[in-house]
């Protein structure tokens, strides 16, 4: 029955870049509507898992279980249509599209027309383009982002375009969002309020957020559970304040 | 009707430009006032103006490098003469029989973009460029060891001569080799060439600003974050790339029921021309529709009106072509552009930001 209330189950999944174990027989049960920390020095394989868990990479092994559905060897695509929504260490938003129109992309797969209804601009291209407006907006407004809406997304600042990346995951209506270092070039201020918003998403689109941070005031502030990696093997596990305080942990990041 | 306006505003803009180009040289022509060297250069005038257009969707707005879009220009204009030699007469009237071998020139350069693409748009890499090149490069050459003919028994195939078509005393040549297509319907006329761009700057920008133009300009701008939002990749490159070779064929009829004799050159057809109309995308701006409108228009009417200056023709066209570089792309240039523009009232800054 555990099952039931467990989003992402995760099973000795590993690979390896020829001789590089980069994940290495990693376990992660996360349960729904979970706030959850992925940890680790730098290499340790935390984008790699991300990579995995969203098709970019296929697995040497292991199983990837969403809401009990096998989704091991997936497309990225069909993975994202599953439910599982991403962010990136490294930014990559749609530069010359409008910041709008990035969450629109976001909500192509929920929102139809023809091509020929394009072309011919007929009512149903007119109808569905202003539902999406409208969903796009409200997206954009939770992000603080609505007042600019109609700049190109390469002209908006470092913080707004992370959130801009978090807003287009949000419009594909995952059920899983990853996020990558959501917090990285953000100030203390911006951070506080990145927390805030990533607890308001979680609630109120009944997320599962699972987070990539270097951040340990972040981490320790939202992240109800933690899985530490170190050279792509699972370092320790369990509620947070618990793995913080963990000896092993601790040298890990001394160490580095 | 004022946010219609509004939201389509670029794209109204770019079609009153054409509209308004099209009644000045309709009036010119009317009173005389136009050599009839210029006027032998309308027709094919929109043809390139179309061609320009379509490889913008390629090239500027999928992000895709085509080095062969003449060939599917050359697929268009055969497989829509040869139509119309054949439905001449058959098919009536005139105007209905021109739009059936517009549709069929449409289709059979979107067939040929499919197939093309199909095989190559999936790898990830810049081999689209290579294939286009060899494709257009071998259509040309294929077309001119083309025999078809007719008679009384049907239709007869042959890529040897002539005489292997082994046609009876009644047979007709349709395509004879390098000879091509003679005696196509002059059905071109600069009326319907202006018809024809403004349908295709229609279908164009209509594209770019429905949902499946969005999901070809993601992934133009980041593949992965394309397919991590579920962006079927392959499947749009396609769709872009195949509506581009369609546009490409419609130039392609345009051009082959303005000519009494159809064959395919180099020049015509071949790597030159595919080279032309990426000079005329890349000086209009890539990705800019009406950059290209407007670029192919003054560098195929520069070399005539400057006939006058016989020697000195090539040496000024070359300049006005460095000139646009600078103006279109140079850093420097694009900044003071950018001052201007940031000086403009909000609306028209905004226009020109957003253009198209
Ligand atoms: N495609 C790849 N090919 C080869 N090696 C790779 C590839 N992707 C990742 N690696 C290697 O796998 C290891 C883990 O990398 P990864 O990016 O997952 O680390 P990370 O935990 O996200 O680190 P950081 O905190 O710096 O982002 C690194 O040694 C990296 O060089
Ligand atoms: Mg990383």
């Amino acid at each position: 029955m555990a099952l039931i209330n467990t989003l992402l189950e995760v099973d000795h999944l590993s690979i390896s870049f020829g001789g590089l174990r980069a994940v290495d027989d990693l376990n992660l049960s996360i349960k729904k509507g979970e706030l959850y920390g992925l940890i680790g020095p730098n290499g340790a394989g935390k984008t790699t898992a991300f990579n995995l868990l969203t098709g970019v990479y296929k697995p040497n092994e292991g199983i990837i279980r969403l809401d009990g559905r096998n989704i091991t060897g997936l497309r990225t695509i069909d993975i994202n249509k599953a439910g599982i929504a991403r962010t990136f260490q490294n930014i990559r938003l749609f530069k010359d599209l409008t910041v709008l129109d990035n969450v629109k992309v976001g909500l192509h797969n929920l929102y139809h027309y023809s091509t020929l209804a394009a072309i011919l601009r007929l009512p149903s291209y007119r109808k569905v383009e202003r539902q999406m407006d409208e969903r796009a907006y409200e997206l954009l407004e939770v992000f603080g982002l609505k007042e600019s809406a109609l700049l190109k997304a390469s002209q908006l600042p470092y913080g707004k375009q992370r959130k801009l990346e978090i807003a287009r995951a949000l419009a594909t209506n995952p059920k899983l969002l990853l996020l990558d270092e959501p917090a990285a070039g953000m100030n203390p201020q911006e951070t506080k309020e990145l927390m805030e918003t990533i607890t308001f998403i979680r609630d109120k689109f009944h997320l599962t957020v699972l987070l990539i941070e270097h951040d340990m005031k972040l981490v320790a502030g939202i992240c109800e559970r933690l899985t530490v990696l170190n050279f792509g093997r699972v370092l320790a596990e369990g509620p947070t304040s618990e793995v913080l305080k963990n000896p092993e942990v601790i040298t890990a990041y001394l160490g580095e | 009707m004022k946010n219609y306006f509004s939201k389509n505003k670029d794209t109204l803009i770019t079609l009153g430009i054409v509209a308004f180009a099209y009644v000045i040289i309709e009036i010119m022509v009317k009173q005389g006032a136009i050599s009839s060297l210029f006027k032998g250069l309308l027709v094919p005038l929109c043809a390139y103006v179309i061609l320009a257009v379509s490889l913008n969707l390629t090239v500027g707005i999928l992000g895709e490098l085509s080095l062969g879009h003449a060939g599917f220009m050359c697929i268009g204009a055969f497989t829509s003469a040869f139509f119309s030699k054949l439905t001449v007469g058959v098919i009536n009237p005139d105007w209905l029989r021109f739009v059936f071998a517009i549709l069929i020139g449409f289709v059979f350069a979107g067939l040929f973009g499919f197939l093309i693409g199909m095989p190559v748009l999936r790898l990830k890499g810049d081999y689209l460029a290579i294939v286009t090149l060899a494709f257009g490069e071998i259509i040309k050459n294929l077309m001119n060891v083309l025999y078809v003919g007719r008679d009384s028994k049907g239709l007869h195939v042959s890529i040897k001569d002539a005489v292997s078509l082994g046609l009876e005393d009644d047979g007709q040549i349709l395509i004879n080799g390098a000879q091509g297509i003679t005696g196509t319907p002059k059905d071109s006329t600069f009326t319907a060439g202006f018809i024809l761009i403004m349908i295709s700057l229609i279908i164009i920008l209509n594209f770019i600003k429905s949902r499946e133009g969005r999901a070809v300009m993601a992934i133009r701008d980041n593949v992965i974050a394309a397919e991590s939002v579920g962006i079927n990749v392959t499947r749009y490159k396609l769709l872009a790339f195949s509506l581009s070779a369609a546009l490409a064929g419609v130039a392609g009829v345009l051009y082959s029921h303005n000519l009494n004799s159809l064959m395919a050159t180099t020049k015509n057809f071949g790597y030159n021309m595919s080279i032309m109309i990426l000079v005329f995308v890349v000086l209009g701006g890539i990705g800019s529709i009406r950059g290209s409108v407007i670029s192919a228009v003054i560098l195929t009417l520069l070399p005539e009106l400057l006939r006058g200056l016989s020697t000195y023709r090539m040496l000024i066209y070359a300049i006005v072509l460095i000139a646009m570089m600078l103006f279109n792309w140079a850093p420097s240039a694009r900044a003071f552009r950018a001052r201007i523009i940031a000086k403009l009232p909000f609306g028209a800054k905004k226009a020109l930001n957003e253009e198209v």
